[in-house]
């Protein structure tokens, strides 16, 4: 334990704050298979054909043993479907929030650190494009692309971008003032190191809480937009685009529907809880 | 009028227990000016909070004692009744007057507020008193003082805003918990002799926690000295300055300057009185203060010394002294 | 006055902004992989009514000039005309903004009627049964897809259980029988104007379910920031003060307490503002509700650039409004920034 310092002794505290948590313990629990089950749903879905396949003779089959979920419109078997379907999911996931956080990071450090008219001009930028509610923008964006999946993540990682660079500036505003900036500063560190190697290691915490509860809201985002139309084509087992057909076959073949929202939900759920249960330990110890 | 027998406040915080204050014996008479005096942590503060029983919890709790207020124990009262009993009885004012009021309401409305509630009073009565009030704590222009927000304010003026809401519904006994410290010295004085002529007037006791021996001696009737949670010597004021007992008073009045005229004809070196403040989790075996006394007998290290009356209402919290 | 200085200065900001926002969907447009000319003269024009086109729509010219005859143009309230109706986008936006408008609005007391108290409540019972039965439930909430949780409702509600209406605004039936006069094209509002109680009950049945599932999403934040806020508040000195004083503990918490914890509330609850206009263009289409979410989602599915550009810039805008207003209300809330 010892070779470890203080910064992993801390993070050793926080997991195990986290284990005792029964929230946090049953966000785990969730993300945790929603990875495993986007990582190896091929080899998990009973069904894994049914991404492509169209069966026409078990068009719209109730729930059964076989289908827990019944079937859709083409006879496909909706288990297999929202399975495949949280591949989808989980790149857009990661790939928004890796692109927000490779602008925001930067941009939004820089801003907050050195201050003045860079910081006047990063800040207008962000506060325009968060003049727009993120959904929309991220419609505009993608109906302007051109519908694909592709298109949906760089719509989406275009509206979202400025938060991280918000939530970095933020950051970097308060570390600045800090007695260790001083010290670097009067010793003569140059200001990109200072800002790589002194202010990001301690925005850490804060950014990781931030993560965890954005990637419900980019899933949730993402199916917004497949629901529209605009994020992967049928027959992609997408599941905001699963809802938006299921939902002209509602209230009598209501399975369609209700499975990927179900899933979504729980997916969301998963990491809100997560990323709650993380604020609140980051917290109390970001005051300390 | 206040007699606190065995006070026993103890903090349950994640690090451990802190025992802020371990058994505490004291007593203020009628219309006297009491001082409790000690460095920071030495459980003065949370003496005053349970006295009005304002300690949270978690993580503070009164654990056990007496607190007899004309003859009443206030531990044994109800929420209900305490909250009668504070503001119009028992008031207390606050080291930070910039933080002690509420930003977004008026002077004159939070005083009045009080006023309504103790008084019964009506709109208009609570408005003419509360502008009483502000004139008799020295404010010069309490009409329009009453309409304005605390951080249009200075500090002293806000002081004596806190003073005028304490004093409002003359309260038997007034708590005043280091209310000079974030002031300039010159007001902060003012204030101190604002606070003896108000209580004179009104015939009130003071509990005055402070860690300003000049302080006590300029105002004070009635000391206390407190260490790690208890007291090591208390008595009349001029008995205690003339012939202090304990090595820690004697190592504070020490430490002022020469110039205070407290220790004439001594030599004006500053002292220091070895050592650092006690962790309160696991306090020093035996008296708290051995390990920075240098009086220390093997003694020391195992019997816990009471308070012994030396000489008549000087009392002292010693084993070295009890010769 | 220090006050005007901070009004005149949101204004401004906020005029900076609009501008910003402009270029921005002005980009969008630009963006466009396929050709907007070819678009608007449909697939069986010839060449030369393509460039004929291209010159009127005047996007032969260099991108700053069609910038700036853009803004013009957005100046002016002109927003282009609809590629699929053929009419002024903002003909088409003041006949559904409206709607929009009142749910939007509806959705918003119900998330602070919700939020509010759930909030205060977590506070002072922190770490309780309670604070933690309220979390759940809040997190629960947001993280349903607001579009599905809309279905779910209309199958429950309305094909199970019958007690409110599917889609739609009003019931015809109802607007036949007293006909509703438009005074400002909301429902609610121009129903208890002209005292037509039928249609306002209609109205509002017809609104309570997309509006609730709207607010479901803002309700978390609002419960947070609450919760966060009132705990911060309560660990100040002037609490202790006045509990000091012998305030009962109800005055504490809902007069000294609460209003200040309201200032960082009512700044988030304009950011939720623009969660709403969002979530309103996905809800909407699953309730047929004749709103500007609606007419974006119709006009995306046609590819219709002047129409999901024009609605894009109006929501902006109204956003943009909304949170001026709620610095407004800061402002008014907070007498260090009045009397600065």
């Amino acid at each position: 334990m010892g070779r470890l310092g203080r910064r992993g002794k801390e993070y050793l505290v926080t997991l195990n704050l986290l284990r005792k948590n029964p929230l946090s313990l049953a966000g785990i629990i969730i993300v945790l298979s929603f990875i495993v089950v986007a990582l190896f749903a091929p080899v998990i879905a009973p069904y894994p054909s049914d991404a492509t396949d169209v069966h026409l003779a078990r068009s719209l089959s109730p729930v059964s043993w076989e289908h827990p979920f019944g079937t859709d419109d083409m006879g496909r078997d909706i288990f297999s479907r929202v399975i495949l379907g949280s591949r989808i999911s989980l790149e857009i996931a990661v790939v928004v929030i890796a692109v927000s956080l490779g602008v925001g990071i930067p941009m939004g450090a820089a801003a907050g650190y050195m201050g003045g008219w860079i910081d006047e001009t990063i800040m207008r930028i962000t506060d325009m494009f968060l003049a727009f509610p993120s959904i929309l923008l991220a419609m505009a964006i993608a109906a302007a692309l051109g519908p694909s999946l592709t298109n949906t993540m760089i719509a989406i990682s275009l509206t979202w971008w400025p938060w991280y660079t918000r939530l970095l500036r933020g950051q970097a505003l308060s570390i600045r003032e800090r007695t260790f900036v001083e010290a670097a500063k009067s010793m003569g560190v140059s200001k990109k190191r200072i800002i790589f190697q002194h202010i990001l290691p301690h925005t850490f915490s804060s950014i990781i809480v931030q993560i965890s509860m954005d990637i419900g809201y980019v899933i949730l985002t993402a199916a917004g937009l497949g629901f529209v139309g605009l994020g992967a084509q049928p027959p992609a087992p997408e599941w905001g685009l699963m809802i938006s057909i299921g939902r002209t076959f509602m209230p009598q073949w209501w399975w369609y529907a209700t499975f990927p929202g179900l899933a979504i939900m729980i997916a969301v759920l998963g990491f809100n809880f997560l990323g709650d249960a993380l604020r609140d330990i980051m917290d109390p110890r970001l005051r300390t | 009028m206040l007699k606190i027998e065995g006070l026993k406040t103890y903090f349950y915080t994640y690090k451990g227990l802190i025992k802020a204050v371990d058994s505490v014996d004291l007593e203020i008479g009628r219309g006297e000016i009491f001082g409790l005096v000690g460095e920071s942590g030495s459980g003065k503060s949370t003496v005053a909070l349970s006295t009005i029983r304002l300690v949270t919890w978690p993580p503070g709790k009164i654990v056990d004692g007496r607190i007899l207020f004309q003859g009443d124990d206030l531990l044994l009262k109800t929420d209900e009744e305490m909250r009668r009993i504070r503001g119009s009885e028992i008031s207390m004012i606050f080291q930070e007057p910039t933080t002690s009021l509420n930003p977004v309401f008026t002077i004159g409305d939070q005083i009045a507020e009080v006023i309504m509630l103790h008084q019964n009073a009506g709109k208009d009565t609570a408005k003419s008193k509360t502008l009483e009030m502000l004139n008799e704590v020295g404010i010069a222009d309490p009409k329009r003082v009453f309409g304005e927000y605390p951080h249009e304010l200075s500090g002293g003026m806000m002081q004596r805003a806190m003073i005028a809401t304490a004093l409002s519904c003359k309260p038997r006994l007034l708590i005043a918990d280091e209310p000079t410290t974030s002031l300039d010295v010159t007001i902060g004085f003012q204030i101190l002799q604002l606070i003896k002529e108000l209580v004179s007037t009104i015939g009130a006791s003071v509990m005055l926690i402070t860690h300003d021996l000049g302080i006590v001696a300029e105002t004070c009737d009635k000391v206390a000295v407190m260490y790690a949670g208890q007291v090591v010597e208390k008595g009349d004021v001029k008995r205690l300055f003339e012939n202090p007992m304990h090595p820690y008073t004697k190592g504070l009045l020490s430490s002022l300057p020469g110039k205070s005229g407290l220790l004439e004809g001594k030599k004006s070196i500053l002292s220091v009185i070895k050592g650092s403040v006690p962790d309160l989790i696991s306090p020093p075996q035996g008296c708290r203060f051995h390990p920075r006394c240098e009086l220390a007998k093997e003694s020391c290290t195992k019997d816990k010394p009471r308070l012994h009356e030396i000489e008549p209402g000087h009392f002292v919290a010693c084993l070295t002294c009890n010769n | 006055m220090k006050l005007g200085y901070y009004v005149a200065r949101r204004i401004i900001a906020m005029l900076i902004v609009l501008l910003g926002v402009s270029i921005i969907t002005f980009s969008i447009t630009r963006v466009v992989p396929s050709d907007p000319a070819r678009l608007w003269v449909g697939s069986r024009a010839t060449e030369q009514q393509i460039e004929q086109a291209r010159h009127e729509l005047g996007l032969d010219r260099p991108l700053y000039i069609q910038y700036l005859i853009y803004l013009g143009d957005l100046l002016h309230g002109d927003l282009g005309v609809s590629m699929h109706s053929r009419r002024p986008v903002v003909e088409d936006i003041r006949n559904y903004f409206p709607a929009t408008f009142e749910l939007t609005n509806l959705a918003m007391i119900l998330a602070v009627a919700i939020g509010l108290p759930l909030g205060i409540i977590s506070a002072t019972k922190k770490d309780t049964g309670t604070d933690h039965a309220v979390r759940i439930f809040s997190l629960w909430g947001v993280s349903m897809p607001v579009f599905w949780l809309g279905l779910l409702l209309q199958l429950l509600l309305s094909s199970t259980l019958h007690i409110l209406p599917t889609t739609g605004r009003v019931d015809p039936v109802v607007n036949l029988q007293s006909p509703l006069r438009t005074i400002t094209g909301m429902y609610t509002v121009d129903s208890l104007l002209t005292g037509n109680l039928p249609v306002f009950i209609s109205a509002l049945q017809h609104m309570i379910m997309p509006a609730f599932a709207l607010s479901c999403g803002c309700v978390v934040m609002i419960t947070r920031i609450t919760r966060s806020s009132m705990l911060e508040v309560l660990r100040q000195d002037y609490i202790r003060t006045a509990r000091s004083n012998g305030l009962a503990e109800r005055t504490v918490i809902y007069k000294h307490a609460l209003k200040n914890a309201l200032i960082p509330t009512v700044t988030v609850a304009g950011l939720t503002y623009g969660f709403l206009l969002g979530g309103s263009v996905l809800v909407e289409s699953i309730f047929d509700y004749p709103g500007i979410g609606l007419y974006a989602v119709g006009s995306t599915l046609l590819i219709d650039y002047p129409a999901i550009m024009g609605v894009t810039l109006l929501l902006a805008l109204v956003y943009s409004l909304v949170n001026l207003a709620v610095d407004m209300l800061y402002a008014f809330l907070d007498p260090r920034i009045r009397y600065g």
